[in-house]
């Protein structure tokens, strides 16, 4: 161990540092750098220099000071412990580290992600004897309420089991023995690791069929997400990107929310770690932080961290994956992911492709999303997991020809088009409707237990878009000539369009009751919507004046329709009847006249 | 105390920059004094240092050192500030030295002006309401205590009196606790640094002030260090002697251009206009120190200033720093030439941390709801100001022109109001009740019923019937 490669500092250039005397070293080795004994990772070899892209401030760094190879590749632990941390982009648990060091980041700490004291309750699942393979469950932890840990075979690791015993164990301890064929014997623990920069093995991937609901209405009825599904949402700052990673870590149906604030700020990750322990989940009741994990390296700390922590994010989510399970990865957000490759890309004076990006950028950004996909798990027994990827995209001025933006849609399936022009009007979230998209939109029917529902709703999902591209033709029109020239049929339109957008789409995050919508909800909500536009039509057929259509009272019902709690989701099919006979009324006072 | 080492071997000089050779034992960010020839002495940062050959950016410039009589000392530590409670009511230079006639400074402690960043986990999450005393702030976009707020102006606008507004009005309700305001001027005129100090002078809050100037005429790289220098008074004010500390770091702009300069010179590849790619990060090293810390009684809130250049919203400044701060009040050209005071562009401007600071027992229940509606309805009636301007106000339904009608009203009594008139929160929020009583109950959709029947009836009586 004493014997580790030693080579010295030449050069520091802010994040980056190159050494000498690195012959040997392998690129991606985690090395140590200078007295204050830095995390930094090799990206760069050219003879026996290494270039070191360093994790932590470089101030008071300088040439002559001792770089130690520590021989392995950044790498990530895995095991009991993980739901409800905080760590940082290399995984250093934050939380720990306030009890050491204070409320402010100091350099050099190490800390292991796992803590090592606390026992956990392992419950084998096969017996000794049995043969085993990379992926194959061996047994469970009870890690939260919401969370049984399954236990499995690292990738690599084949034989037969002895010695597996139920009991408390630490992370480190072993719980049983795996004899392989030619004799090897590992030890098998509750922990394992694997380096963050490779994807983890799966037996194959699979199409994703099922839709991962998120009780925002415009996201589930227009532009849903899968499991296994990868999505983006650009826009300008201040739109909603992080408002929106935020809903759907809250709301999502998945087992698992792996949340990585990359480059992002301080207050949002604090929010998250008030709010999540506050918020119950509404499908088992127990609150959302026992189903969380979080990864936060906010924009002031180290840059190359932060290229690293969505690795560091990416490769737990797959770990809770390969358990079988249903994950969800927000990513807020992937530009600073670039820059931060843009940074050290410049520092070790790469060729730039476009504004200065590296031109591996979009590979690295298609490597990234090609991680998520809803797979046949490795190993036994058989099992399916998923893992959606969900990517903000912060592009300059909003501009979506910006490298990251472009990369980023080559890649995704689901494309969440944040608008400032929506937001300035408070019409939240601000995904514009007609420019928005996603592939997965054949799976919404799968979402109800009720097939002719889910028929219905595709229709009325159809039915809906259509008034709303109609309304924006509209809109031209009546800024060219005003109002006057419109048919009642199109006054109509333009009214249920806006009732659409005003009653339907716009959903207020902070609202209790309005946060989330059930998919049973939102059909009917839409169907109410467009209930009144139907019985709108056939009152102008029989001579109902337009003005006295929009100033019935029920107008206010339909509007109020999403403050109504889900248990008394038949208040809205009422209000239904309350249109029928409103409309009623007028066919009958105007066939008086 | 290690020995300082000095050199004769500069080798090179350009612009901000300064090449100096076979130095050992040089560290990457620390500080460096020049002295030239006539004995006058510079300060420097080391930006790259590769094997015996040093970079050093040179604060005050460049001109006048010269290569061969130029004496290099390596003063083997970050760039620091000495702190002591007497810091209060005491004006430094960009670069930290005091620059008004009092006595020396007799440091506690001296801190590296970078500071640290504040562990995620340790931060205490924003939640208490500052009143301001203006509406637009107050009710539709308010600022709470350890916020990054910053203004967005363009040239010629009054952010120096909205600032200085902030300043002398800026209270939490029903608190009276030890407060400070931190000024950080970079590179704006002597004018304006008067009038805010002024300002300070008038209402007696100059003794609780730390002001860091360095004016128009000063050097420019001096700025790179200015907002740090501030920062880290703050820090010190807010998280050692427990004050609620308001920093204004007044204009951001000058910044920027003054780390564009330093990147030009290293000849790094530009990014947007000419700005280096780290502008994002750089500027989130400044922002991100505002805020509030588990178990510290103190705060930073931070109202950066910036102009944005020919009021492009999209230009990397305001673009980068909209990308980092808390939201953004950003003024309106088109208001302020109507004379509406302080031109608050309402539509775009923004507080992200409204939410949690307001409400019952906070501000009072209905103000969520309140402005809610208050901005749905501005925004309609804001379009369809721009419609009439087009086809004529005939052309508008009667419903629209009502919300037309609305959006001058309320840019006339609501936006407007005087630069010296403090309004309660209370009053900007019945004031929004008696813009929205010229509409049916059943219009306010984003108000909760109940909450109509609370508060609308007596603004109704006053407005004498919708
Ligand atoms: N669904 C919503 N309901 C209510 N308010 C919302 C909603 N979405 C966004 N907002 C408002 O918009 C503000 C900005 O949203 P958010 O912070 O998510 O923007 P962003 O796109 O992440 O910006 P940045 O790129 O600067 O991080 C929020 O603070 C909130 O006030
Ligand atoms: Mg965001």
């Amino acid at each position: 161990m004493s014997e580790k490669r030693v080579g010295r500092v030449v050069k520091v250039a802010g994040p980056v540092v190159v050494a000498e005397g690195m012959a040997g070293a392998r690129m991606y080795d985690v090395v140590r750098v200078g007295a204050l004994n830095l995390i930094g990772e090799i990206v760069e070899l050219r003879g026996d220099t290494a270039s070191i892209q360093v994790y932590e401030e470089t101030t008071g760094i300088g040439p002559g000071e001792p770089v130690v190879d520590t021989e392995a590749p950044l790498s990530v632990e895995l095991g009991p412990g993980l739901i409800e941390s905080i760590y940082d982009g290399i995984q250093r648990p934050l939380d720990d580290l306030v009890g050491v060091e204070g409320s402010f980041m100091s350099r050099g700490s190490d800390m292991p992600g796992l803590d090592r004291k606390k026992k956990w309750h392992f419950k084998p699942t096969v017996g000794d004897g049995t043969k085993v393979g990379p992926g194959d469950i061996i047994g469970e932890v009870k890690e939260t309420t919401l969370m049984v840990h399954k236990i499995m075979i690292p990738p690599g690791v084949s034989g037969t089991i002895s010695g597996i015993r139920e009991g408390d164990f630490t992370v480190e301890e072993t719980v049983g023995t795996c004899r392989g064929d030619e004799g090897a014997t590992h030890e098998l623990k509750l922990m394992q690791r694997w380096p963050v920069r490779n994807p983890r093995p799966i037996a194959r991937r699979l199409a994703p069929e099922h839709i991962l609901v998120s009780g925002q209405r415009v996201i589930d009825t227009f532009f849903p997400i899968s499991k296994g599904g990868t999505a983006c949402v650009p826009g300008p700052f201040g739109t909603g990107k992080t408002v929106v990673q935020h809903q759907l870590a809250k709301w999502v149906d998945a087992d698992v929310v792996v949340y990585v604030g990359c480059g992002e700020r301080g207050n949002e990750m604090t929010d998250v770690l008030t709010e999540f322990p506050e918020l119950k989940d509404p499908r088992s009741g127990e609150p959302l932080m026992r189903r969380s994990v979080l990864i936060a390296n906010t924009s002031n700390m180290p840059v190359a961290a932060r290229e690293a922590s969505v690795y560091t994010g990416i490769t737990l989510a797959e770990y809770f994956r390969d358990m079988g399970y249903t994950v969800a990865l927000m990513a807020d957000s992937t530009s600073r992911w670039a820059e931060a490759m843009r940074e050290i890309s410049t520092r070790l004076e790469e060729m730039p492709a476009e504004e200065g990006y590296p031109a591996y950028l979009s590979a690295r950004i298609a490597a990234f999303y090609e991680r998520a996909g809803r797979v046949k798990c490795l190993g036994g027994p058989e099992r399916e997991g998923g893992l959606s990827v969900i990517g903000a995209v912060s592009p300059p001025g909003g501009d979506l020809s910006d490298s990251v933006v472009q990369a980023t849609l080559h890649v995704v399936k689901v494309f969440w088009s944040l608008k400032g022009e929506l937001a300035y009007q408070r019409h939240f979230p601000a995904i514009d409707w007609l420019t928005s998209y996603s592939f997965y939109k054949q799976y919404l029917k799968g979402c109800f237990d009720d097939k002719e529902q889910g028929q219905e709703m595709e229709r009325m999902t159809v039915e809906a878009m259509t008034l709303l591209e109609q309304e924006s033709e509209l809109r031209e029109i009546v800024r060219l000539v005003g109002a006057e020239a419109l048919s009642p049929r199109d006054r109509l339109a333009l009214e249920t369009s806006r009732s659409l957008r005003e009653d339907y789409l716009h959903q207020n995050a902070f609202h209790a009751v309005d946060t989330f919508t059930s998919m049973v909800k939102q059909y009917e909500m839409l169907k109410t919507v467009l209930h009144f536009h139907r019985q709108g039509l056939e009152a102008i057929e029989a001579g109902v004046e337009t003005a006295e259509i929009f100033k019935l009272a029920v107008r206010e019902d339909i509007a109020r329709a999403k403050y109504i709690p889900q248990t008394e989701i038949d208040k809205i099919v009422q209000i239904r009847r309350k249109i029928e006979d409103q409309m009623k009324q007028l066919q009958g006072a105007a066939a008086a006249k | 105390m290690r020995s300082v080492k000095e050199y004769q071997t500069v080798t090179n000089i350009q612009g901000p920059l300064m090449m100096v050779e076979m130095v050992d034992e040089a560290k990457f960010g620390h500080i460096v004094d020049i002295e030239l020839a006539d004995g006058s002495i510079r300060h420097g940062q080391i930006l790259q240092v590769e094997n015996d050959k040093v970079l050093v950016q040179v604060f005050e410039g460049t001109s006048g050192i010269d290569v061969k009589r130029s004496t290099v000392r390596f003063l083997a530590k970050p760039l620091e500030l000495g702190v002591s409670p007497d810091i209060l009511g005491r004006v430094f230079s960009g670069l930290g030295v005091p620059k008004d006639d009092g006595p020396s400074i007799i440091p506690t402690n001296r801190l590296d002006i970078n500071g640290q960043p504040i562990n995620p986990y340790a931060r205490d999450y924003p939640n208490e309401f500052i009143q301001t005393g203006i509406s637009t702030i107050d009710g539709l976009n308010p600022l709470v205590r350890g916020q990054k707020l910053p203004i967005f102006s363009g040239s010629g606008l009054p952010h120096d009196d909205l600032t200085a507004q902030f300043a002398r009005q800026a209270t939490v309700l029903g608190k009276g606790e030890d407060f400070a305001v931190v000024f950080a001027a970079m590179g704006i005129t002597f004018e304006a640094a008067q009038f805010f100090i002024d300002d300070l002078h008038n209402t007696g809050a100059i003794e609780r002030a730390v002001m860091f100037i360095n004016l128009a005429n000063e050097p420019a790289i001096e700025r790179i260090a200015t907002p740090r220098f501030a920062l880290t008074a703050a820090e010190y004010l807010a998280f050692e002697l427990d004050m609620h500390v308001l920093v204004i770091l007044n204009d951001m702009t000058n910044y920027c251009e003054a780390l564009r300069e330093i990147s030009a010179a290293r000849k790094e590849v530009p990014g947007r206009r000419g700005y280096p790619g780290y502008l994002y990060t750089d500027l989130a090293t400044i922002y991100e120190r505002a805020g509030r810390i588990k178990g510290k009684k103190g705060s930073i809130t931070m109202v950066p200033v910036l102009t944005m250049p020919e009021d492009d919203k999209t230009h990397p400044v305001p673009d980068l720093t909209g990308y980092i701060t808390e939201g953004q009040v950003i003024l309106s050209r088109s208001l302020h030439r109507q004379g509406v005071a302080p031109p608050v562009d309402v539509l775009p401007s923004l507080s992200r941390l409204k939410d949690k600071g307001i409400g019952k027992n906070k501000t009072r229940e209905d103000h969520a709801d309140l402005y809610n509606q208050l901005y749905a309805a501005y925004a309609r009636g804001k379009e369809m100001q721009e419609l009439a301007t087009i086809m004529g106000e005939a052309a508008l339904s009667d419903e629209d022109r009502k919300y037309m009608k609305f959006a001058n009203a309320f840019e006339a009594r609501y936006i407007s109001q005087d630069y010296y008139e403090n309004r309660t929160v209370q009053q900007t929020l019945d004031l929004g009740w008696e813009l929205l009583s010229m509409f049916e109950n059943a219009e306010l959709k984003r108000i909760d019923v109940k909450l109509i029947e609370k508060y609308m009836p007596k603004f109704r009586q006053k407005a004498g019937g919708a």
